[in-house]
């Protein structure tokens, strides 16, 4: 229903609107369970148009999935007294838990500068950082750590030129999410794009959720964590007899 | 096999923890240790939250030693009034510990402070421990028997109390002491605190060997209890399944330890065991000391 809205708004808003999306996932929900390991979406789609297509400049086509938006505390170690110790810390309030970006062809192409600062599509500009202390000269050197920090893990991923586009019409990617994944609505983004300028953009989420045990132990442990904690002593310590129940079995 | 560990949020082999399970569990088994001080770093190093792993292992503690404390109570070795002491002071230093790690943890400071904590106390004990039994071995060789010192300062103290099975009529002050100690420790190290209390008892307050582990243990149950009851509800960062892992694990190896335990001498055995503490505690101190590869790192929420 958003989603139409926000369609119906763009339609309105640019009535001579040329291009548009349409769009299919592999999977809109990814399910996070005990043997959950990764999972690969893949996102395709098709350009509908109501004029002859135009070949210059050419089509270009940017896919960007952001998972939930988390505030990060970003510290850096020097040495004191003869050790490494965190001493600077810089906020970052708001940078996505999980953020990729994969384009048809080399992103700076794809997009103007002007274009991604109002759209926040390349990964600096989808963080935001504004809390930096008086007392830290090089606050940028901070979300560059955290960059890195996240791209290392897969948590970040830069694909250029990995949306592949047939004919300037249909167009296909496939996103690698990690393990290591936090629960929530991953909003997925598809932008057309020719020269630098955005032509048409469209939006949809993908949701990424615990379920079964994962869920059940996850819940229990926030909503209700005594009785979390008193299970978890429980299991434990039932776990342990058993284990040493069954090797004395085995022994006799 | 991956498995997904629900609080930690990562993904890692569940052979990995079993094996690393079995082998902290047959080290314990042999040396009469709970391996709690081995099993935390063991899980920093492949990638568990330091958070998550101290809450966890709390939570495994209390149940490898449960069976234990069982078998100690059948054979009347726990002295039952001292061990009661000792849990009063554990459950005040617990409840200190887990505040001083809660206010250390908004601060950036608790990866410090645990690995801080691990490389003192490590270093101090398996270096005491490294002389003593080299002592214990060149006396054995000259035939000279083991001594031990019968009266020191702590007999002056008040607040005297008698304790029927371990023997002894001393002040409640240094068991208090002791355990507020070790309370603080098993919350900030993830550790029960054995290869702190067990010597304490020995040497400070002189009780008799044979009721010592089963003290020890009565006294580790209900403060790595509570303790993983702080974090549980205070942290969110007990992963029970990860905990069940490394328990199976860990009780298996423990039965295999036991019995190459028997073979080797006990001197042979405290040497060993001094020399595996120092090794670890090198690696942690060699991490403070060497300049980090990534000088940044992340964490989530403000400050």
């Amino acid at each position: 229903m958003r989603i139409a809205a926000f369609l119906l708004a763009l339609v309105a808003g640019l009535p001579a609107l040329a291009e548009e999306v349409v769009l299919g996932l592999s999977k809109d929900t990814v399910s996070i369970n005990t043997s959950f390991d990764g999972s690969e979406i893949l996102i395709f789609g098709a350009v509908k148009r109501e004029a002859p297509i135009q070949d210059d400049p050419r089509l270009q086509v940017i896919v960007t999935v952001s998972g939930p938006v988390e505030t990060f505390t970003v510290r850096r170690k020097e040495k004191r007294f003869g050790i490494w110790v965190n001493t600077d810390a810089v906020e970052v309030d708001s940078a996505p838990s999980f953020y990729a970006v994969s384009s048809s062809t080399v992103l700076g192409l794809s997009i103007s500068d002007t274009e991604d600062l109002r759209h926040k599509v390349s990964i600096p500009r989808a963080i935001r950082s504004v809390g930096a202390p008086d007392t830290i000269a090089d606050a940028t050197r901070f979300t560059d750590a955290l960059i890195r920090i996240k791209s290392r893990s897969n948590q970040y991923q830069l694909n250029e030129g990995t949306v592949s586009v047939d004919e300037q019409t249909l167009f296909r990617t496939a996103i690698e999410l990690p393990a290591a994944l936090t629960e929530g609505d991953y909003q997925t983004r598809i932008f057309l794009t020719r020269g630098g300028e955005v032509i048409s953009q469209y939006e949809t989420s993908i949701y990424v959720r615990k379920v079964g045990l994962e869920r059940w132990l996850f819940r229990l442990s926030r909503e209700n964590a005594l009785m979390y904690g008193l299970m978890s002593l429980a299991i434990a310590i039932g776990a342990g007899w058993a284990a040493s129940a069954v090797f004395r079995m085995f022994r006799a | 096999m991956q498995i997904y560990l629900p609080i930690a949020e990562v993904s890692v082999n569940a052979f990995l923890l079993l094996g690393l399970g079995g082998i902290v569990g047959v080290l314990s088994g042999m040396f009469g240790v709970g391996g709690g001080f081995l099993m935390t770093p063991l899980l920093f190093f492949i990638g568990i939250p330091p958070a998550v792993a101290v809450a966890t292992e709390a939570n495994q503690i209390v149940a490898s030693s449960f069976s234990g404390v069982l078998a100690h109570l059948k054979r009347k070795t726990v002295d039952l009034r001292m061990g009661t002491v000792l849990l009063i002071g554990g459950l005040i230093g617990a409840a200190l510990g887990v505040i001083v790690f809660n206010y250390l943890k908004a601060m950036g400071q608790v990866d410090l402070l645990v690995k801080l904590c691990y490389v003192v106390f490590l270093g101090v004990i398996g270096g005491l421990m490294f002389f003593e039994s080299l002592r214990a071995i060149r006396n054995t060789k000259r035939g000279k028997a083991p001594q031990r010192k019968k009266h020191n300062w702590i007999h002056g103290l008040p607040f005297k109390m008698r304790f029927r099975v371990s023997g002894l009529y001393i002040s409640v002050i240094p068991p208090v002491l002791v355990g507020i100690a070790v309370g603080i420790l098993a919350a900030i190290m993830g550790v029960g605190g054995g290869f702190i209390m067990v010597p304490a008892m020995i040497y400070l307050l002189g009780m008799p060997t044979k009721v010592v582990v089963g003290t020890s243990l009565f006294q580790i149950i209900f403060v790595t209890a509570f303790t993983t009851m702080l974090h549980a509800t205070t942290n969110f960062t007990v992963d029970v399944v990860l905990a069940v892992l490394l328990l199976v694990g860990g009780v298996i190896g423990a039965q295999i330890g036991t019995r190459i335990g028997v073979k080797l001498k006990a001197e042979q055995l405290r040497i060993l065991l001094a020399i595996m503490v120092l090794a670890v505690c090198g690696k942690l101190a060699l991490d403070l000391l060497i300049m980090p590869a990534e000088l940044y790192s992340i964490a989530e929420g403000g400050h």
